[in-house]
């Protein structure tokens, strides 16, 4: 052993050494993490979870009542914290990179408009925004009885927005298969496409024949099948609405409010990638004669891509923790249900919160493993 | 054989030691005479129980049992640091060593007392759960409520009663659970429920934080018990006595009449309760670590159970409570002192 050492100057073998602890203790930490997650007593420690919990969740993705178990629950946050993320990610990266765009738009009172955007949104806690579009919401529509109805079949009140749903009957798993081989066929479409125009040059609207067939397909198993789906109307009974499917204020609340927030940061990094293209590529693609639109799809975007998505990921992630905020309006989130309820009423303090955040930085990894792929597939584009 | 004695002598002093569990010094205690401060832990604001007035100073009837225990040690009722606390977070602080006393409208229950390393001293305040609606729904009952919209607030038995009800009933309903308190009652001021629940005394107090308070009812229907308490972590026993004994002193100085206006006269009274409780007699002040008048303090400058009650939630408040279960036993109601003898 020493005589190994030895070979390595001094420097490289206090490094080795400084390696070699950092290594045993992060070992040692996981070893421990393991055996209390899995060893002895683990079982004792765990039983809570097959308990019931006795109370009730008014969002559940997956079948959920009180006399289900705290497991079940914990499902029923992770869910309700991914809809959010899911959401409220789609919603912010739309917002964020019409505003980026805008602020370096020719158009003076555009690129202003969006500057005070993401300067009043950025310097306003983001609770504090939550709690505005929250109570704002509230108190600008009516109850339950006075509802505002469109065609008598979607209504919006105080309790959430309310619109008919289908029930999937037999036959509709076809439906269901229609629309995934549509979205297969869509992105085969699109690499056919992309190779095309690299080989032959010419153009072919990948994404609107896309499009059409994820909309034609599945409608068309459903007429084969003879439409397998019960529909269902809301209706005004007692004090609220039943039937269809509602979507919660709470939820409306949280999403806005974390899109909005992330957009202003998003908007920020977008710029900072637009800005970062050289001039002369877009002064060359205009010398050949593409449109303002074309130039900014076809060369700025792509390349300002590769400087957008390493910060766009941190952006991701933190809506997805700060959804975590969901308490203060209650929703049932992740924190609310799992780490806030079942915490109370069990006492498991300890467990419920390892498990939780575990969750969490599971969701990070995910969100950044996903984005690390699309940002080296971008980046070989490029190298082509 | 010298050995021998010395080893006798030393065997008896730790056996004599071992038999006196209750004389053991109360580490507590110890901390708190040294910083002169009690830290008690309150909720964020729920008027009649723990509230601050206009100008920071807190009031209430859990708020008095902490000024009572700091009267008896400290011979200072305003020697309380309240830490504000939401029901979601107060068992964790609690364990954590924050505060010295837990006075939160908390309900005992079994699952708290064994699971959550905790103690209850007693019942300051017998309660029930309950639900508030608007009068425009022209619910007049709880049996009324199926399809309903409920606030209430996480990590209370209030949830866990709500889901036993409706169920119980065949009732269906939609839980909207939210963390602190001041957002239950905003959310249901602004029509996001039809129906609050929590405690009914907590009601009477929320619906006075409401735009219109008149525009509301309570309903009759008690779906539960509420024994609220004050709570002390396990493992000082001590301490556990001394805040069980600090309420019963409060109970009993009711019982015989003791009140802050007469405990001078009272000193001079025959009846051997009212001298034990005043400490003419006995030593049950020193038991506690305490000295012969610690009770002559807390009634001094808190009260009797019955003053602070009237003061805080009765009749002297806004909230115009009814003595009812809180009634003394002699009365039809539950208070009853425990013994001091
Ligand atoms: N007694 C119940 C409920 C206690 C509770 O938190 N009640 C609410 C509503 S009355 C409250 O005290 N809110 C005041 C606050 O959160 O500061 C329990 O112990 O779980």
């Amino acid at each position: 052993m020493l005589r190994v050492l030895a070979m390595f100057s001094a420097r490289r073998r206090l490094d080795l050494v400084a390696q070699a602890l950092a290594v045993g203790f992060a070992a040692w930490l996981l070893y421990v993490l393991f055996m209390w997650a899995f060893g002895p007593g683990a079982a004792e420690r765990f039983r809570f979870l097959r308990d019931e919990t006795g109370y009730d969740i008014i969002q559940h993705l997956v079948p959920y009542t009180e006399q289900s178990t705290h497991a079940r629950a914990l499902l029923v946050g992770v869910l309700n914290t991914l809809l959010v993320a899911v959401l409220g990610i789609i919603l912010a990266t739309i917002l964020g990179f019409t505003i980026g765009i805008g602020s370096v738009s020719g158009n003076w009172l555009v690129a202003k408009l969006c500057e005070a955007y993401v300067e009043t949104v950025r310097n306003v806690p983001v609770l504090l925004q939550l709690f505005f579009w929250y109570f704002a919401a509230l108190r600008a529509v009516p109850g339950p009885r006075e509802s505002w109805s469109l065609f008598d079949s979607i209504f919006l009140n105080n309790r959430g927005l309310y619109v008919p749903s289908l029930t999937p009957q037999d036959g509709a798993g076809l439906v269901g298969l229609a629309a995934l081989a549509a979205i297969a066929l869509w992105i085969a479409l699109s690499r056919w496409a992309h190779d095309r125009r690299m080989a032959t040059g010419q153009g072919f609207p990948a994404f609107w024949v896309g499009a059409g067939l994820f909309l034609g397909l599945p409608a068309l198993a459903a007429l084969a099948t003879g439409l397998p789906f019960t529909p269902s109307f809301p209706s005004l009974q007692g004090f609220n609405f039943e039937g269809g499917l509602v979507i919660l204020p709470e939820l409306i609340a949280l999403v806005l409010a974390l899109s909005v927030y992330a957009a202003a940061y998003i908007a920020e990094t977008v710029r900072a990638g637009i800005e970062g293209v050289q001039r002369g590529q877009v002064e060359a693609a205009q010398a050949i004669g593409l449109t303002r639109a074309q130039t900014l799809r076809l060369v700025v975007v792509p390349q300002a891509l590769r400087i957008i998505i390493p910060p766009l990921t941190s952006q991701y992630m933190n809506l997805t923790k700060n959804s975590s905020l969901a308490t203060a309006i209650a929703y049932p989130d992740l924190v609310s249900v799992f780490a806030g309820t079942s915490l109370n009423q069990t006492g498991r303090e300890i467990e419920i919160i390892v498990i939780t955040m575990a969750i969490y930085l599971t969701l990070s990894l995910l969100t950044s493993l996903v984005m690390n792929w699309y940002n080296a597939r971008i980046a070989l584009t490029g190298a082509r | 054989m010298k050995r021998f004695w010395t080893a006798l002598a030393f065997g008896f002093a730790a056996s004599a030691f071992a038999l006196t569990p209750a004389m053991a010094a109360s580490a507590t205690l110890a901390k708190v005479k040294a910083n002169k401060l009690l830290r008690c832990g309150v909720s964020e604001g729920l008027p009649g129980f723990s509230n601050p007035d206009k100008t920071g100073n807190w009031m209430g009837i859990d708020v008095d049992v902490c000024r009572a225990i700091a009267a008896a040690i400290l011979n200072d009722a305003k020697a309380v640091r309240f830490i504000p606390l939401s029901a979601k977070v107060r068992f964790t602080s609690l364990q954590a060593g924050e505060f010295d006393v837990l006075s939160r409208n908390t309900t005992i229950t079994m699952s708290r007392d064994v699971q959550l390393g905790l103690q209850f001293t007693g019942v300051t305040y017998y309660d029930g759960q309950g639900f508030m609606v608007p009068k425009k729904l022209n619910v007049t009952s709880a049996k009324q409520l199926n399809g309903a919209s409920v606030c209430t607030q996480t990590g209370t038995t209030t949830e866990l009663n709500l889901a036993d009800y409706f169920r119980a009933n065949k009732l269906q309903y939609k839980v909207i659970a939210f963390e602190k308190d001041d957002e239950v009652t905003a959310a249901y001021d602004a029509g996001r429920c039809d129906v609050l629940t929590t405690d009914q005394s907590g009601l009477y107090a929320q619906r006075l934080q409401l735009k219109a308070p008149a525009d509301h009812i309570i309903l009759p229907e008690i779906i539960s018990k509420e024994p609220l308490g004050p709570a002390v972590n396990a493992g000082d026993p001590a301490w556990e006595d001394l805040v069980r004994w600090v309420l019963h002193a409060m109970i009993n100085a009711e019982e015989l009449g003791v009140t802050s206006k007469n405990v001078d006269q009272m000193l001079k009274s025959e009846n051997p309760e009212i001298r034990r409780l005043l400490g003419v007699e006995g030593s049950f002040g020193e038991s506690l670590g305490l000295t012969k008048d610690w009770a002559q303090r807390i009634i001094r400058q808190v009260g009797n159970y019955g003053e602070s009650f009237e003061r805080n939630v009765g009749q002297g408040s806004p909230l115009k409570i009814k003595r009812g279960q809180n009634a003394l036993w002699t009365q039809g109601g539950l208070q009853y002192g425990l013994p001091i003898r």
